[in-house]
């Protein structure tokens, strides 16, 4: 196991010497890439949840007229309707934002940067200038995205899959132009960010370890922020050759999505030999390990936070690193239980059913997990925790349908339907967003040397999680009875009449939940300023990180890189007067006998 | 702190909050549970009409029994840890145990099981709905594009004349020729009339990009492809009128793109065939 030592040689001794620019804004410093990840993230947040807004403004009370927004923005609202295109580029915009600028940027990128090197006693990442390359094209490929709205046609509508044909010719609607244009460029400069960063944690996880920082001995956040960048290195580059293949498509007269004998807004493609499916296979064979590079990390921050919380070891250690990797590999083995319904071989339906069925057994396995670390614990109800225990709550419910969109014969009936949206939301926008803001509430003093405030954490969590149920959980309804995803208004369809009253519901749930998550901006705003210093371990945790000061210098450690001991989870080891027993106490100092105890 | 016994003020704090957290994740469980009961009167699957439909619908009780079953324990244990586990005095002491191999493989060999079964169920299924149709089933041809469906029958001949969209006008619908072999009889509408007790055997394409065909009431749903022809079959059970919908994002129109279905008895539908605004 290589163990090198970094050189103290690094930023550290030139900390003084820099400017404001290359300490704020162009840094190489690890920790400033993390916090620049996180706060893009969040400005990306906003407008994609605003987004949001509009769209549930739209389908709680379809056709209605708002004159205010109609003056604010006239192209999408012309007498104050929405108009529909304007509605597709929006639930494409949401989508891709959610997903690729928010939540995969703030996971990977800000935790990733944050934590790792902290985590595992390095004073640095191992390439600190890919680093900060791998941030500065993520503002970049935002502008561009975001660019999509201000262009001829607008914003693409083809939704976040931007399935072709109809993301494959301007002629295929509006926003099939310029703006898909816009998205694809902006979504292969994101990737490069994605594979820079992914780089940069494999190396620095395997190389930079302190010493005696075994692998078996990383905390688990570290653990899964490992795994999920294998998975981004192996899974994104095949979305940025789709990516590109379709930018030939639309701009170089090639056909690698497109059949022959289709007609198009009245054009007749000729050159045959393209596929549409191949566009699904390769996005989705991105697409599916996606979710789990949004899930994993924040699985892995609340097995951290839980155990810290519960002051107790956390369960199963080698099986909770066992199951990330058993998950990471049978993601990239489901990709076709997206495809049931897309005209590919019914053989093939069973084979992926029966990989994804599988796939649920190491996530139940982690659940029983924490439910097992919460048990016989010494249970402290902080904000971080709360969140961690809304993570399991909102995970095992958007898990569970999982099981029921797995049955290829039942996903025929709710395939693209709100059902679908219920239950992504649930794992992703949901239990994937708790354990971020768990994260969240756990570092941020480590991040700014600034407490958090409590109550305003706890009213955070108090609304958030009954306006994440109020939201998400009626949609399985919607979707139950048969309400079609992606759709401007089901005023269209009889059957969907009776659904007004749910539609409508979920709506107001949505703009609480938005509220609820602004209480987050506030807090952080107030905290900044006035909020309480943050000692060097506010939580009484024993990683490596709370053993250096919060928040920590330059260069991470003082003159020596920390030694590390023993695993992160030595809570409550009888025989040590205090509850917790950080990573660098020598096995002699505390507790001789039941280290490794246990029953 | 004032008095022995006293506990600390952060100390009280998680004690109080462990209640607060059971009880609403219990309270949220209720809230869920309830509305699933009311949404199973109101906002439920609706009335089934085809074969295959009503086993998709056995397949789904079962599979939701067991999550909702799931469900609830996990919540109900969830809240239960919170409760019983927080934290109410500065002495108490968590447990240190972190591995149980018995409890571990229970829990996974049970879970696997759980899902073996269902894998066997789920995928007969889905392969006896996707097996070849049976002979005598009807044919019709499907056919998509912004924003509206075709449906194209073969016509007393049996014969369906080979489309070509390519060359689709208003003056040959699908691209037709008339003067090719079978093609005559056949006749092209806007609704899908089909006989009831009757299989019948979809092919389903696409002129322009992603349609999906959906039948809500038929629990059926197939992708139309462009460049591809998709066969599917199943057979409806009860007359009526039922909708069809497009549910693959296909553009600006994609939300207006509906059909209706009729399920007729065989002299409804010959009459219908034969009448002059049909053919
Ligand atoms: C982390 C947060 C979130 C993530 C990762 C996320 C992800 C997604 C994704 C991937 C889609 C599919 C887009 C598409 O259909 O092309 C979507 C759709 C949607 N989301 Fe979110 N979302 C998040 C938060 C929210 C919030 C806060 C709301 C508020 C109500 C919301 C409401 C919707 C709606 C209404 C749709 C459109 C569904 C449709 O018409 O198909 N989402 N979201
Ligand atoms: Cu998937
Ligand atoms: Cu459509």
């Amino acid at each position: 196991m290589a163990v090198i030592e970094q050189e103290a040689r690094t930023a550290h001794e030139v900390a003084h010497r820099e400017s404001f620019w290359r300490r704020y804004v162009f840094s190489l410093d690890h920790k400033v890439i993390g916090i620049q990840y996180l706060v893009t993230s969040f400005v990306m947040a906003l407008v994609g949840g605003l987004l949001a807004m509009l769209m549930r403004l739209e389908l709680g009370w379809p056709g209605s007229s708002w004159p205010l927004l109609g003056r604010i923005l006239p192209q999408g609202f012309p007498n104050g309707i929405m108009n529909q295109g304007f509605y597709l580029s929006l639930v494409t915009m949401h989508g891709t934002i959610m997903i690729f600028y928010v939540m995969s940027t703030a996971l990977t990128g800000g935790f990733g940067n944050f934590l790792i090197p902290l985590q595992i006693g390095a004073r640095d990442m191992a390439f600190p200038l890919l680093n900060m390359l791998s941030y500065w094209l993520f503002p970049v490929a935002s502008a561009v995205l975001l660019a999509a709205f201000f262009v001829p046609g607008g914003a693409p509508i083809s939704g976040w899959t931007a399935y072709a044909p109809l993301s494959a010719t301007p002629l295929a609607g509006p926003g099939e132009g310029l703006g898909q244009t816009l998205w694809l460029v902006s979504l292969a400069i994101l990737i490069v960010a994605f594979l820079f960063g992914s780089l940069n944690y494999i190396t620095t996880v395997l190389q930079l370890r302190t010493r005696g920082m075994s692998m078996m001995r990383l905390p688990l956040s570290t653990w899964a922020l490992f795994i999920t960048a294998i998975l981004s290195l192996l899974s994104f580059p095949v979305l940025l050759a789709a990516a590109i293949m379709l930018l030939f498509d639309r701009h170089a007269g090639t056909t690698f999505f497109l059949p022959a004998g289709a007609v198009i807004g009245g054009k007749t493609i000729t050159a045959g030999g393209g596929d549409p499916l191949l566009w699904q296979h390769l996005f989705w064979f991105l697409g599916h390990p996606e979710v789990y590079i949004l899930v994993l990390p924040a699985m892995g921050i609340v097995s951290e936070v839980i155990s810290n919380n519960a002051r107790k070891p956390v369960f199963g250690y080698p099986v909770m690193v066992l199951t990330i990797s058993a998950i990471a590999f049978l993601s990239f083995l489901v990709w076709g239980h997206h495809m049931f319904v897309s005209g590919m071989h019914p053989m093939l339906g069973t084979a992926f059913m029966t990989t994804t069925l599988i796939i649920a057994v190491p996530s139940a396995i982690k659940t029983f997990n924490w439910l097992a670390t919460l048990w016989g614990g010494k249970l402290r109800f902080t904000p971080a925790m709360l969140f961690a225990i809304g993570f399991v709550s909102l995970f095992v419910t958007g898990g569970l349908t999982g099981l029921l969109l797995g049955q290829p014969a039942f996903n025929m009936y709710v395939h693209d339907t709100y059902f679908v949206v219920a239950h992504f939301h649930f794992v992703m926008a949901s239990a994937a967003l708790f354990g971020m803001f768990a994260g969240l509430y756990h570092w941020f003093p480590k991040m700014f040397g600034r407490m958090l405030d409590e109550r305003l954490g706890r009213w955070h969590f108090w609304l958030a999680l009954p306006a994440t149920f109020g939201t998400f959980f009626p949609m399985h309804f919607a979707g139950l009875a048969g309400m079609m995803r992606r759709i401007y208004s089901p005023q269209m369809y009889g059957y969907l009449s009776g659904l007004s009253g749910v539609n409508a519901f979920v709506s107001v749930s949505a703009f609480v939940m938005f509220v609820a998550h602004m209480l987050f901006v506030v807090n952080v705003v107030w905290s900044l300023a006035k909020g309480k210093r943050a000692e060097a371990n506010p939580w009484q945790a024993t990683s490596l990180e709370w053993t250096t000061s919060s928040p920590p210098p330059h260069g991470n450690w003082g003159e020596r890189q920390p030694v590390v001991y023993r695993w992160a989870y030595d809570y409550s080891l009888p025989g040590s007067d205090r509850d917790f027993v950080p990573q660098t106490v020598p096995a002699e100092v505390a507790a001789p006998a039941a280290v490794q105890g246990g029953q | 702190m004032e008095h022995p016994g006293a506990e600390a003020p952060e100390v009280q704090a998680h004690a109080r909050h462990g209640v607060a957290v059971a009880v609403l994740v219990w309270a949220v469980t209720a809230a869920a549970v309830v509305a699933t009961v009311v949404a199973t009167k109101h906002w439920w699957l609706p009335p089934v009409a085809s074969t295959q439909g009503m086993a998709i619908d056995r397949l789904f009780l079962v599979v939701f029994s067991i999550i909702s079953v799931v469900f609830v324990l996990v919540h109900l244990l969830l809240g239960f840890t919170a409760m019983r586990f927080r934290q109410t005095s500065a002495a108490q002491r968590a447990a240190h145990w972190h591995e149980n191999r018995r409890l571990e493989a229970g829990w996974t060999i049970a879970t696997a099981g759980i899902l073996i079964v269902l894998t066997i169920f789920g995928g007969s299924l889905w392969l006896q709905v996707h097996g070849s149709p049976p002979s005598g089933a009807m044919t019709v041809e499907v056919v998509a594009q912004q924003f509206g469906w075709q449906f194209h029958y073969p016509g007393p001949d049996g014969v369906l004349a080979p489309v070509d969209l390519t060359r689709d006008s208003f003056r040959s619908p699908l691209g037709i020729q008339r003067a090719e072999r079978g093609a005559a009889d056949d006749v092209i509408t806007n609704e899908l009339h089909l006989v009831v007790n009757r299989p019948v055997r979809l092919l389903i394409r696409s002129k322009d990009v992603i349609h999906s065909f959906y039948v809500p009431h038929f629990r059926f749903k197939q992708d139309a492809v462009p460049g591809r022809v998709t066969q599917v079959w199943f057979t409806p059970t009860r007359t009526g009128t039922y909708p069809i919908a497009c549910a693959e994002l296909c553009g600006v129109g994609h939300f207006v793109m509906a059909s209706t279905l009729k399920v007729e008895t065989p002299d409804q539908f010959e009459a219908w065939m034969a009448s002059p605004g049909t053919r």
